[in-house]
């Protein structure tokens, strides 16, 4: 993922405080690699769950498939908690294949996480930030 | 009358890898009926026994979310666009 999509990612958590802020990742299933980052809107307007907004899911997805990528994952905030995914998290996680980005704005500075998550198994993978 | 649906990355090894396929249907429902019929390994996958929409899923009819349609009841035309993806949520 680049710095600047890494930005915009953690600047729409920030923005979407207090409630938790979610969105979602276009890029490249194969490799991983992040080349869009969609901000969307909390259907759900809480500062403990979100949804992410079906209609801009739709646009992302539409998006994705347009650049011949595809959505391969979804970040979301956790105000006061770990970047670690919740049970619900896990038991709502959509596709095995995706990857889930858990941005912790607990602290002062936010920390940021990234997982796979088949079944119960929950994976952290590394999250390489590049120059943009 | 046959119309094209849209299946989300985790819904297409059901349907033998594709991205798009027809069914045909004169409303949602009967769409996804029809495609799970053609699909058996789709059957249940997004519609539920009781025969509403899980809620693990959105389906939409072009640019809108059936559920703010009619639901399963909601008419289809001809170049009607189905699409099918998953609903993303959690929460700490």
């Amino acid at each position: 993922m680049t710095q600047d999509r890494y930005e915009q990612m953690v600047a729409h958590c920030l923005s979407g405080l207090p409630d938790e802020a979610c969105g979602l990742l276009g890029g490249v299933a194969a490799t991983g690699e992040v080349t869009a980052c969609y901000p969307t809107r909390n259907a759900a307007a809480s500062a403990k769950v979100y949804t992410v907004d079906p209609r801009d899911h739709l646009r992302a997805d539409r998006d994705a498939e347009a650049a011949g990528n595809a959505i391969i994952g979804v970040f979301h905030s956790h105000t006061h908690t770990d970047a670690y995914p919740s049970p619900t998290d896990v038991a709502q996680a959509p596709d095995p294949s995706w990857h889930y980005v858990l941005v912790s704005l607990r602290d002062t500075q936010p920390v940021v996480r990234s997982y796979r998550i088949e079944g119960s198994a929950v994976t952290e993978e590394p999250l390489v930030v590049i120059p943009r | 009358m046959p119309v094209a649906v849209h299946l989300p990355t985790v819904l297409r090894p059901h349907a033998g890898g594709a991205k798009t396929v027809t069914a045909e249907g004169s409303t949602v429902g009967e769409v996804l009926d029809a495609l799970a019929a053609a699909y058996p390994g789709l059957s249940g996958q997004v519609v539920g026994d009781d025969g509403t929409l899980h809620r693990f899923v959105n389906v939409y009819l072009n640019d809108d979310d059936v559920r703010y349609l009619s639901a399963l009841d909601t008419p289809v035309k001809d170049d009607d666009e189905v699409s099918i993806l998953p609903a993303v949520a959690g929460g700490a």
